[in-house]
């Protein structure tokens, strides 16, 4: 919302501040000031100048040489405008003065421009005329201003050498405000007038409404019929005839300019500017137009089209509000007025019309249509019933102090019964209970009644004011008396009372542990939108028919790419690797902590399962080893030192298929991990081979631990052996393993893989292996005979898979 | 025989005098200690000597011997100094060749700065709790003061499942969460992921973070909001940290605020991040709405609280000075190792 400083000032003639000041303490009151902008901020030097003469420039066609009375005396001044002629009134600027823009009304300059004394094709020129855009505007703002040339001053209350910027109310300053959405009341010039008002300890002053209307009586003219009240709670009309058509006057128009508002003619000014000024919008329709002088306000029929005035054919719907005459649909209630109704030239008698519509229906009435007007923006706030009544007669009055027409006598004013005015006990002990301040209780009330909020003092109750649907108990009372009070009085203090334990819980100390152990590992974390393209899927080359399919789908998706939730972390994985390689990164390891979302149901009826997933992903540097060293590095880190079965059947469609393996724990599969699949790499642009691995947090959390005890450091020696064997390639190393560690008994320490060889020398089919295995006591030196008998056991077993022992 | 041995020390001293190199010196203590060494052969002639002079001369004896073995440890430890010395010359490095570092990887500027709001929380005493990203209608709004038709629904632009699940639009509602369990008093904070329909430019996104604060006690006034939020801001940004608190709405909180730190960039004399006012907006807050306490079961007569809202994209952008949201999700490792 824009509103110029002098419209404010028209309710509290008191106001004395700089803009900036203005800016500072409205904002510290609650009525946010964004910005403000001095209409006259790069206007400097430009009076009111006479055309005394004008006479052709001896070298130029399109110039004239023109004496120019300014006042103080009489200056040579050359211009190009072809509008200018003796006697016309203009504005001048002088030399060392300064204009917004050049007459093309293009950009403007941050700084204006500097304008100086000059010669123009030889003849010295000691000003310049200005037109409409130099200074700074255009002709949406001052329709009287010629389409092309110097502004000519057509009323006669300026004289030469008066102060054109002020003759024009460019010497203004509009702020722009941010509105919170409870304060219905402050979407008007009076409301933030009333602010002002109190946050500058200044009186407020309404302005002076009376409507003499004549004798006749309204309800002659019109008959009004409200069939839904739920969605219209008060209808009020009055009616003007034999209207006069024209210009409204200056300061109308330059208020409502200040408000990005373009001046059109009084009627449609008055009813703007009753607008802004009450924050009521208003609606006129030609009484002539209206069939059988009545208007019904009724749902629309679904299927029913309307043409609104801006001849835009619109559909309709039975949740839709219509103003109608006794024939026809006229106007879309609170949202657009129709062509068929609309004020043309010839109308003489005039239907106006203020209303309180239900805001939510106002509102979905207007994204249905795809129709925001400032009307139906201010109606879907929810406006006060009360405000209707008074805005229609604000208009009115003006009508008869400007002299547009013959207003009739009467309001009819169809009405729900309205709303008793909210009553709120005054708890003065409360509100610094609350607020942690000692504001006198007196002091309170003060702010309280330039509130406009009445206290009765045997009932200690405060009577809201309708505008003020927003204070509704006592939390909102503090919150008044906070705002001027000054909320940075009010003291800075820690909470007292009981003392509590900051914490995060077990599940983000494992994901804390997951981030260190990844970055120490080498990877950066990512992160990844949580919805995705349903064609994800088959990027990732899964199954017609695989349950990650089945995705929680958003109903409003910005579009079909960030359609479903996703049920798999790799896409964003991929996408980003995918990203790096693109734009050739040599390396790319990265990791992300997020979640998937799994619906228990669908469609979804109960939370579904968001699942925290711990993804790492690389390309360049590295092997499927390298990833199986992260992921056991994390789960030794947090105390997962069991072994894991790597399970090479996790027919993943989107890894490898010999490359890859489920990763399990506890009996519990935690993850899998593998190189991804060459097909899966294509889909992606990924290059190069790329790996994965994805651990599934809500698995691992349970099991992991950061106890950790103290075992010893060992006393005896150790024993090591060394075994070489030639295996079937199926064998797989961890099966010899699971041998080993079965069959090793109390004293096996350890055992490591020393060696793997397949290639000549080694019989097709066959691998070489090669272990270590370490044998200790914890409470004796090991003879020979316990580790033999230990190696016997491992081997008979080993030969039992079918593996060959070398000697 | 005092001569003989004045005479043995002077020629050892010479000898190793004469030494350039250890094993020299240890020939000279071969020779002069050793078992064949001179020094050993006038202690075999001690049997000549009268027996009443055979202390003294033993004395004398071990006292020469005991001069060369520390003129020969002097000798030494000069000859292993001058070895040491000219090892260690040709050991010289450049120390300008390219360091040998540990790849580690980096930490996304988002969760860093979480951690750092995070942590001054714990600090003060909060509990961490993490709440459902996809919440029912009434977690979302109802419950925090958001009737159906509330303007504020379109205004926040959600994004639906269907009637009643969505993509939660802020983190508060994991306060009613913690609230309905009923564990008084509250301190927690409540960081993650949040979801608006927002086209994506430089600077919206349609995911975002926030941390989203409550306290709940007996006698919780406006001014310990005050109090909190500005020991955090002074954690945060700095010790000489100023706070101003301005009017605001939310549905949630009322008296309802925003809160502006002194621009952590200029200092408050205004610059491009502050937009030249000095300040910049980081959050909002207030204390808890009576309606709020009430849907969860707290009786507001006899508790209050305050609640505060962060968007941690805000103060990550601001703080690292990056001028374009999509970064943050680009996951390009060029932007990420700079952090």
């Amino acid at each position: 919302m824009n509103t110029a400083l002098s419209w404010i000032k028209a309710y509290v003639p008191e106001l004395e501040c700089t803009p900036q000041e203005y800016l500072d303490r409205m904002t510290l009151t609650g009525t946010k000031v964004e910005t403000f902008e001095c209409l006259d901020k790069n206007l400097a030097k430009i009076v009111v100048g006479k055309i005394m003469s004008t006479e052709k420039h001896p070298d130029a066609d399109k110039l004239i040489v023109c004496q120019v009375d300014v006042g103080t005396e009489t200056l040579q001044i050359v211009t190009g405008a072809q509008n200018v002629g003796v006697g016309d009134l203009i504005p001048i600027v002088l030399d060392g003065g300064k204009v917004a823009g050049g007459h093309d009304g293009g950009p403007l300059p941050e700084d204006g421009i500097p304008i100086k004394n000059g010669k123009l094709r030889g003849v010295e020129s000691y000003g310049m005329m200005c037109g409409i855009e130099e200074l700074g505007s255009s002709r949406d703002f001052y329709p009287e201003a010629p389409e092309d040339g110097v502004y000519i001053f057509k009323d006669g209350d300026v004289k030469p050498g008066d102060d054109a910027i002020a003759a024009l109310g460019l010497n203004d300053t509009v702020f722009e405000y941010e509105i919170t959405s409870n304060r219905v009341d402050c979407y008007s010039v009076i409301g933030i007038a009333l602010e002002a008002a109190v946050t500058f300890d200044k009186p407020f002053v309404m302005p002076t409404v009376n409507v003499k209307g004549n004798n006749e009586d309204v309800n002659d003219y019109v008959k009004v019929e409200v069939a839904d009240t739920e969605l219209c709670s008060r209808y009020c009309a009055r009616v003007v005839k034999n209207i006069k058509i024209g210009p409204s006057p200056k300061w109308m128009q330059r208020r409502l300019a200040a408000s990005g508002i373009r001046p059109i003619n009084n009627i449609v000014d008055i009813t703007n500017y009753v607008m802004e000024e009450y924050g009521q919008p208003m609606h006129a329709y030609d009484l002539d137009t209206v069939a059988g002088h009545k208007i019904v306000v009724k749902r629309a029929a679904n299927g029913d089209e309307f043409m609104t005035l801006d001849g835009t054919m619109r559909a309709l719907d039975d949740n839709m509000l219509m103003i109608c005459d006794a024939e026809k649909q006229i106007g879309i209630a609170g949202i657009m007025g129709g062509e068929n109704s609309k004020i043309t030239d010839s109308a003489t008698t005039l239907l106006f019309e203020a209303a309180t519509f239900n805001g939510a229906n106002i509102r979905k009435s207007a994204k249905r249509l795809g129709l925001r007007t400032d009307a139906s923006g201010k109606f879907e706030k929810g406006l006060d019933p009360r405000n209707a009544y008074d805005a229609i007669n604000r208009a009115c009055s003006l009508i008869e102090e400007l002299g547009c027409g013959e207003v009739v006598g009467g309001v009819v004013d169809v009405c729900v019964p309205l709303k008793e005015l909210r009553k709120l006990e005054f708890r003065p002990g409360r509100i610094n209970e609350l607020l942690g301040t000692d504001v006198p209780a007196e002091d309170m009330l003060d702010i309280f009644a330039k509130l406009k909020l009445e206290y009765d003092k045997s009932t200690n109750m405060l009577t809201v004011p309708s505008f003020r649907q927003d204070l509704e108990g006592l939390a909102d009372l503090a919150e008044e008396v906070a705002r001027f009070y000054g909320y940075d009085k009010i003291p800075s203090t820690l909470p007292s009372g009981e003392a509590t334990t900051g914490k995060i819980s077990f599940k983000q100390r494992i994901e804390a542990k997951a981030r260190e152990v990844a970055e120490y590992c080498g990877f950066s974390q990512g992160m990844c939108y949580s919805f995705e393209s349903p064609k994800v899927f088959d990027k990732l080359c899964l199954d017609e028919n695989d349950v990650l399919r089945n995705a929680i789908e958003i109903s409003n998706p910005l579009g079909e790419d960030y359609k479903i939730m996703r049920t798999i972390s790799l896409n964003g994985m991929l996408t980003s690797l995918s990203t790096n390689y693109n734009r050739r990164n040599k390396d790319a390891k990265l990791y992300e902590l997020a979640n998937i979302y799994l619906p228990k149901s669908l469609p979804l009826t109960e939370s579904p399962d968001e699942r925290m997933q711990f993804t790492l992903g690389f390309y360049g540097d590295g092997d499927f080893f390298t990833m199986k060293g992260v992921v056991e590095e994390f789960f030794d880190s947090i105390g997962m030192s069991n072994k894991i079965i790597y399970d090479p059947k996790s027919s993943k469609k989107f890894l490898h298929p010999g490359r890859q393996a489920n990763i399990c724990y506890g009996g519990k599969v935690c993850g899998y991990l593998g190189e991804v699949h060459p097909e899966v790499l294509d889909n992606y642009e990924i290059g190069t081979k790329a790996y994965v691995a994805v651990l599934d947090m809500p698995n691992i959390v349970p099991q992991a631990s950061f106890d950790r005890k103290y075992e010893g450091v060992a006393k005896y020696p150790a024993v090591s052996r060394d075994i070489s064997m030639v295996v079937p390639k199926e064998i797989l190393v961890g099966d010899i393993e699971a041998m080993i560690a079965q069959r090793g008994g109390k004293i096996l320490e350890s055992y490591s893989l020393f060696d793997v060889y397949e290639g000549e020398q080694i019989k097709s089919g066959f691998k070489s292996i090669a272990y270590n295995i370490t044998f200790r006591a914890k409470d004796r030196t090991l003879e020979d005979n316990d580790v033999n008998g230990a190696m016997k056991k491992i081997l008979n077993g080993l030969e039992g898979l079918g593996i060959e022992l070398r000697q | 025989m005092k001569e003989k041995l004045e005479q043995i020390k002077k020629e050892a001293i010479e000898q190793i005098a004469k030494s350039d190199a250890l094993d020299a010196l240890n020939d000279v203590r071969v020779n002069f200690l050793g078992k064949k060494g001179e020094l050993t052969a006038v202690l075999k002639g001690m049997k000549d000597v009268a027996p009443e002079d055979r202390p003294k001369v033993g004395q004398l004896v071990n006292e020469t011997r005991a001069e060369i073995e520390r003129i020969l440890e002097e000798a030494t430890k000069k000859l292993e100094n001058i070895k040491r010395e000219m090892t260690m010359k040709a050991e010289v490095i450049d120390v300008t060749l390219p360091a040998k570092k540990n790849i580690v990887g980096h930490r996304h500027p988002n969760i860093t700065t979480q951690e750092e709001v995070q942590n001054i929380f714990i600090g003060m005493g909060y509990e961490v709790i993490e709440g459902p990203e996809i919440e029912t209608d009434y977690y979302n709004f109802e419950a925090l003061n958001i009737p159906a038709d509330h303007p504020a629904k379109d205004e926040q632009d959600t994004f639906y499942i269907n009637g009643e699940y969505l993509l939660r639009t802020q983190t508060s509602g994991t306060q009613v969460h913690v609230m309905e369990k009923g564990n008084l008093p509250i301190r927690m904070i409540a960081p993650g992921r949040v979801f608006r329909s927002d086209e994506v430019d430089a600077t919206h996104s349609p995911s975002f973070h926030q941390i989203e604060g409550l306290v709940i006690d007996k006698h919780i006034t406006f001014a310990d909001l005050k109090g909190t939020l500005a020991e955090f801001a002074k954690e945060l940004f700095g010790e000489d940290t100023k706070v101003r608190f301005r009017p605001h709405h939310f549905n949630f909180t009322e008296p309802s605020a925003e809160m502006d730190v002194s621009c952590f960039k200029c200092g408050g004399a205004g610059c491009r991040f502050c937009k030249g006012t000095g300040w910049i907006e980081i959050l909002g807050c207030g204390l808890v709405h009576p309606n709020v306490l009430k849907m969860s079961k707290i009786d507001p007569e006899e508790y209050s609280g305050f609640a505060f809202g962060i968007g941690l994209e805000r103060i990550a952008l601001l703080k690292y000075e990056i001028d374009d949201m999509r970064l943050l999700y680009e996951n390009d490792v060029r932007f990420l190792k700079q952090f």
